[in-house]
């Protein structure tokens, strides 16, 4: 017996109504909620910049932000300038740490120059220097905030992901991982930059050396790992030249 | 049970153990080895999963007179999917946070092949409230395995249990490891997950010999 729902004209015309419908649905969903969400993104990128220099509300293991109703006002409050570096022009720019980080790096490969945000903090008498870096994981974008100091050694890290596998390469932004990088130097006793490699069996698993360039990494998350070194390696070296221009 | 007939609640039973999508109908597996790494993980995505199944189970019993059957695969594909990103939306606008833990599991939920078994094999031939009942027995059954394998896994693993330190701190030697103990790393990759699931298997098995096929 062959049914209505059979015919080729009934299932073609099925097909076209619920493309139309479920389209139409997820438009009006995407649109009427991406206020909201733009702004939730714009709060969460402050919260990111003041974790990293310090500025959270971190109980004993777990990373908590300060509260988003809070946190525009902390983050005028503890931010003193955004720069943005491009090549050797300095500009200030309250809106720096809207700069999508991603948009400057296909920039830069196309030959144009790199708009570098860094954002200078001032906690307790002491200057951090926030940077946000941006690379690949395993399965997507992964992204963080590095704050330092004015001899680029590491005052706390924020790092965050977009789908790494939950309890291996996500691991990245759990404290146990972020906190090994408070204290690691950048550059050589030279003032060579040489970055922070994310290490298998660096043989020094409490971390206490903190000028061996290398924090010990996540077990089963090799290449989470890997894309944290590069991130760090690729986005930092750029603003060795600024940090250069402090010491004089 | 006055709630519900013996034959509803053989739907919601059945699932836990004697017809359990991962042991015995070997659904979802994809899942069960992707994220048990931490038994956190293993409640979320059970917890997603129940919801996405049961609503999911209900929509497409509404639909199934009105499905044509040559296309029937990819209208169960959208209807998962969609049902999938206006969550993740919502949640992006109003509960931003959880949504950041909950963002990583969309992907896995809208490809988890429960869902589309369960909408193949019993939504499509049974009204809404079987379908329900359906849905959240069958995600209860693999969230049970999930957190079963979740616990081993976190706890040889890693030695701690949602995060806390069960077994002492390795760095420091305290509680085991003052004894020698060491963490089993083998047991974070993927492939000790499918091990685990093939013991509990083994001794599902081995309990009820029904169960075992004759070949």
């Amino acid at each position: 017996m062959s049914k209505r729902t059979d015919s080729n004209v009934y299932t073609l015309i099925f097909a076209i109504v619920m493309v139309i419908v479920v389209g139409s649905m997820l438009a009006f969903f995407a649109s009427s909620l991406k206020p909201n969400i733009d702004e939730n993104k714009r709060i969460e990128k402050q919260q990111n910049i003041l974790y990293a220099m310090g500025v959270n509300e971190n109980d004993e293991s777990s990373a908590n932000f300060v509260s988003t109703a809070v946190a525009g006002q902390e983050f005028n409050k503890y931010i003193k300038k955004q720069l943005v570096i491009e090549g050797d022009n300095i500009t200030e720019d309250e809106k720096a740490y809207l700069i999508d980080v991603k948009k400057e790096q296909a920039k830069a490969k196309k030959g144009g120059t790199r708009r570098l945000p860094l954002f200078v903090g001032e906690k307790d008498g002491n200057t951090f220097y926030v940077a946000p870096i941006y690379g690949k994981g395993l399965w997507d974008a992964i992204w963080g905030y590095v704050s330092m100091d004015e001899n680029m050694v590491v005052q706390g890290a924020y790092f965050d992901h977009k789908g790494e596998t939950p309890g291996l390469g996500a691991n990245i932004k759990q404290r146990y991982f972020m906190d090994d990088f408070y204290g690691e130097h950048l550059l050589t006793e030279a003032g060579v930059f040489k970055g922070i490699t994310v290490a298998k069996g660096n043989n020094d698993p409490k971390n206490e050396d903190k000028t061996d360039y290398e924090v010990d990494a996540i077990a089963g998350a090799t290449i989470t790992g890997d894309g944290v070194s590069a991130m760090i390696k690729n986005d930092l070296a750029l603003y060795v030249p600024y940090f250069k221009t402090l010491k004089k | 049970m006055g709630l519900l007939s013996k034959k509803d609640a053989a739907l919601i039973k059945d699932p836990l153990f004697d017809n359990n999508p991962i042991t015995i109908q070997v659904l979802g597996i994809c899942s069960a080895l992707a994220i048990t790494a931490e038994l956190k993980a293993s409640i979320v995505m059970s917890i997603s999963v129940m919801f996405v199944l049961g609503l999911g189970n209900v929509v497409i019993s509404l639909m199934r007179n009105i499905i044509p059957s040559k296309i029937r695969i990819i209208v169960q594909l959208i209807v998962v999917a969609t049902l999938v990103i206006i969550v993740d939306l919502v949640l992006k606008a109003f509960a931003y946070e959880l949504s950041k833990t909950l963002s990583v599991f969309v992907g896995l939920i809208i490809t988890n092949c429960i869902i589309m078994g369960r909408f193949e094999a019993f939504a499509l031939g049974n009204g809404p409230w079987r379908s329900f009942l359906d849905g959240i027995g069958n995600a209860v059954g693999y969230g049970l395995i999930l957190i079963a394998v979740g616990f081993f896994r976190e706890l040889l693993g890693s030695g701690t249990l949602l995060g806390i330190k069960v077994l002492g701190d390795p760095i420091e030697k305290t509680g085991l490891y003052a004894f020698g103990y060491e963490n089993n790393g083998f047991m974070l990759l993927s492939p000790m997950a499918l091990i685990v699931v093939g013991i509990i298997i083994w001794v599902q098995r081995t309990k009820n010999k029904a169960l075992i096929e004759e070949n």
